[in-house]
């Protein structure tokens, strides 16, 4: 049986380095591969593929969505801050707008279904865990799986869905495409640029890039389905260079119709239920704290600029500048601030990928989603 | 010695039953040992090498502690629920699923793989796998089980198939022991699923056979790891503790977010994505991915224990 001659036997290590080499190759060339040459499609003026975009009425729709955010924002110790886990602050439980959060920050799977506008479901995949936000009719169910708890809103009939509390479906493709579009104005350049492929469907990319130059934002792409009009992916890229600030796109899509037993949620066994009414007071006496609340509220809330050079400006609240002022707070600021001089006095320059953020020695804050330069300029005419 | 001996005269009995083609390296010289063993004539020797895995004290030592582990875990939490008490919400750090277990015993079987995935499941796996080419030379049978014209290739895939299948029992193991002690302790009933939805016991009793699959499919890519180390010494001893340090080692690396880049190509990657499960549709690219991982790792380190095993130098 060992008769085989030395060097042939040797050669037998060739296979497992062989297999080896070969795992790895199509690691990394699938991905490359498996899109092979962008789909060829009939030519289309921008506008057309706007109002497609716009006239898309996929009702039904399922898939897996993964999105991807990259803001830049230091990560802060305490809750929110960072790339917290959830479920830690357990208090929060399964109250939707603690979601929203989340997302804002690292990769997440989500996974959609549509019926209509008035029934949805996002489920978070999380790891052994998930999050699963229902709604279906007036009832809005949100249930967490780790801390086992269930948040119910009902909403008063005829509800607009603007209107109902925002969570976390508001991140799929489709939202986001719809806010880059309410942008879309003459300080805009759209063209289309090329066809791509998502989530194996034929699509048509929406390049959307601002002609403003002081804005943080380099381009919106925007995939396109060729067929229905929906947008599958949705990638901003901001001026400074490197991955995408926020991705956000389908993996997987169905347009047909999902299985009605996908909305119809009844609290589990044993699951603890919190009861909302609509006005936002969960029962209970959380109102109170809302009144308190609103008194920190910045004042005079004013826009500077258009499109996407729009600056937000507005005062801090007298209790809140005193804080920035003391030292401790100034000593705080130093560390992820940078002090920045100009006709309008001093301040300090709170930057992330996206979003920057010039607050006065007086109180007054710029925000917007442009350059540090544009914010001066913009303190710099407000004065 | 003696202990290796015994199962071994059950080789020879079914010794006939393998005997046609004897002749030579066979041609299946060249089968990745990951793939099933086709042909009949290795059925002998694969349950003469199963009934000396499954006979060994140090197996069913290795059996009987896990059987223990979720033990431990029901009677702990059924002392801090007081009995009939809700547990607060999962709050604080533990096993997954540990919250839901007051509800349903059922969540038992998976907060005890959750549990003994990481280290507990595969360090036994570990043990056996390093052993299994290793412990022979050691104790000096790998030279008379290789006077039988059975072929290095055939033994190789024996002992992983026997290996393969101590993994499943391992984890069915803890899963049976954690269904009877679930039952016994705390209620059951319908199953609420991570999406929310509640199916009825027999499904959940289904998802959890199927996960106790996952689990088993996971420990496979350290089994071929741990057969290759074994094919690498003659210390059964050595190859154990190389194939559970290995494992510590890379279940430490895959702790390390600066490393995120090699995470996906780490084995323990997707193993908690058996949990996936239990959504509602199942979530299956994690699994998928898993799968794929663990069939690669079977295939890299099993070649690489063949082409060591067939090429040593066997004295001792």
């Amino acid at each position: 049986m060992a008769q085989t001659r030395p060097i042939k036997k040797a050669l037998r290590y060739a296979v497992p380095a062989t297999v080896a080499g070969a795992a790895a190759v199509t690691v990394g060339l699938v991905p490359a591969l498996a899109t092979p040459g962008d789909p060829d499609l009939p030519k289309i003026s921008a506008e057309e593929l706007i109002t497609r975009v716009a006239a898309s009425d996929a009702r039904h729709l399922s898939g897996t969505v993964r999105i991807t955010t990259d803001l830049g924002l230091p990560a802060l110790p305490g809750p929110g801050g960072g790339d917290s886990r959830g479920g830690e602050d357990g208090a929060r439980g399964a109250d939707p707008r603690g979601k929203l959060m989340e997302l804002a920050s690292g990769s997440h799977t989500l996974r959609v279904a549509a019926d209509g506008p008035d029934r949805q479901r996002v489920s978070i995949v999380e790891k052994a865990a998930e999050y699963s936000l229902v709604r279906n009719g007036t009832d809005v169910w949100a249930y967490d799986s780790k801390s086992n708890t269930v948040h119910h809103t009902v909403l008063p009939e005829g509800t607009e869905r603007e209107r109902a509390p925002r969570g976390p479906e508001g991140m799929t493709p489709q939202k986001a495409a719809e806010q880059a579009l309410k942008a879309v104005d003459d300080t805009t350049s759209v063209t289309v640029d090329g066809t791509t492929k998502v989530a194996g469907q034929d699509a048509y990319q929406l390049l959307i890039e601002p002609k403003q130059a002081n804005s943080t934002v380099e381009s919106v792409r925007i995939a396109v389905d060729a067929d229905s009009g929906v947008p599958l992916r949705f990638t901003l890229m901001p001026k400074g260079g490197g991955k995408a600030a926020v991705d956000v796109g389908f993996t997987e899509v169905d347009f047909s119709k999902p299985d009605a037993e996908t909305f119809a949620f009844k609290p589990p066994k044993g699951a603890e239920v919190t009861e909302e009414r609509f006005d936002g007071a969960p029962d209970g006496s959380a109102a109170p704290d809302r009144e308190k609340d609103r008194q920190d509220v910045p004042s005079g809330l004013k826009v500077i600029g258009e499109g996407w050079s729009t600056v937000a400006e507005f005062t801090l609240p007298g209790r809140a500048a005193d804080g920035v002022r003391s030292p401790e707070a100034q000593e705080m600021l130093g560390r992820f601030t940078d002090e920045v001089t100009g006709d309008f006095g001093s301040g300090r320059f709170f930057g992330t990928r996206l979003v920057n953020a010039l607050i006065t020695d007086d109180g007054t804050v710029y925000v917007g989603a442009v350059t540090r330069d544009g914010l001066v300029e913009a303190a710099n005419a407000a004065e | 010695m003696s202990r290796a001996d015994l199962p071994r005269a059950g080789a020879s009995h079914v010794e006939p039953a393998r005997g046609e083609p004897a002749g030579g390296e066979p041609a299946g010289g060249r089968d990745v040992p990951a793939r099933r063993p086709g042909p009949l004539w290795s059925l002998g020797l694969f349950r003469s090498e199963l009934v000396l895995t499954f006979r060994r004290w140090r197996t069913l030592a290795l059996l009987a502690v896990l059987a223990g582990i979720p033990l431990l875990v029901g009677i702990a939490v059924r002392i801090e629920t007081g009995g009939d008490g809700t547990a607060d919400g999962g709050g604080g750090e533990g096993p997954a699923f540990i919250g839901q277990i007051t509800n349903n015993g059922l969540f038992l079987v998976f907060t005890a793989l959750a549990a003994t995935l990481p280290f507990f499941l595969p360090m036994t796996v570990g043990v056996v796998a390093g052993d299994a080419i290793a412990g022979e030379a050691g104790a000096g049978t790998l030279r008379y089980l290789l006077v039988a014209p059975a072929g290095r290739t055939r033994l190789l895939l024996a002992k992983f198939t026997a290996v393969v299948v101590f993994c499943l029992a391992a984890t069915l193991t803890v899963a049976v022991s954690a269904l009877v002690v679930g039952v016994l302790l705390f209620p059951v009933g319908e199953v609420t699923l991570l999406s929310g939805t509640t199916v009825s016991f027999a499904e959940g009793l289904v998802r959890a056979l199927a996960i106790a699959v996952a689990v088993a499919v996971s420990l496979v890519g350290l089994a071929a790891l741990g057969l290759f180390v074994s094919t690498l010494t003659n210390s059964g001893v050595a190859a154990m503790a190389t194939t559970v340090g290995l494992l510590i080692a890379v279940q430490i690396l895959g702790a390390i977010p600066q490393l995120d880049a090699v995470h996906p190509y780490l084995f323990p990657h997707h193993w908690m994505s058996f949990a996936d499960l239990l959504r509602d549709p199942v979530y299956w690219e994690d699994l998928l991915d898993n799968l794929g991982l663990q069939g690669l790792y079977a295939a890299v380190f099993g070649t690489a224990a063949w082409a060591r095993f067939t090429n040593r130098d066997i004295t001792v």
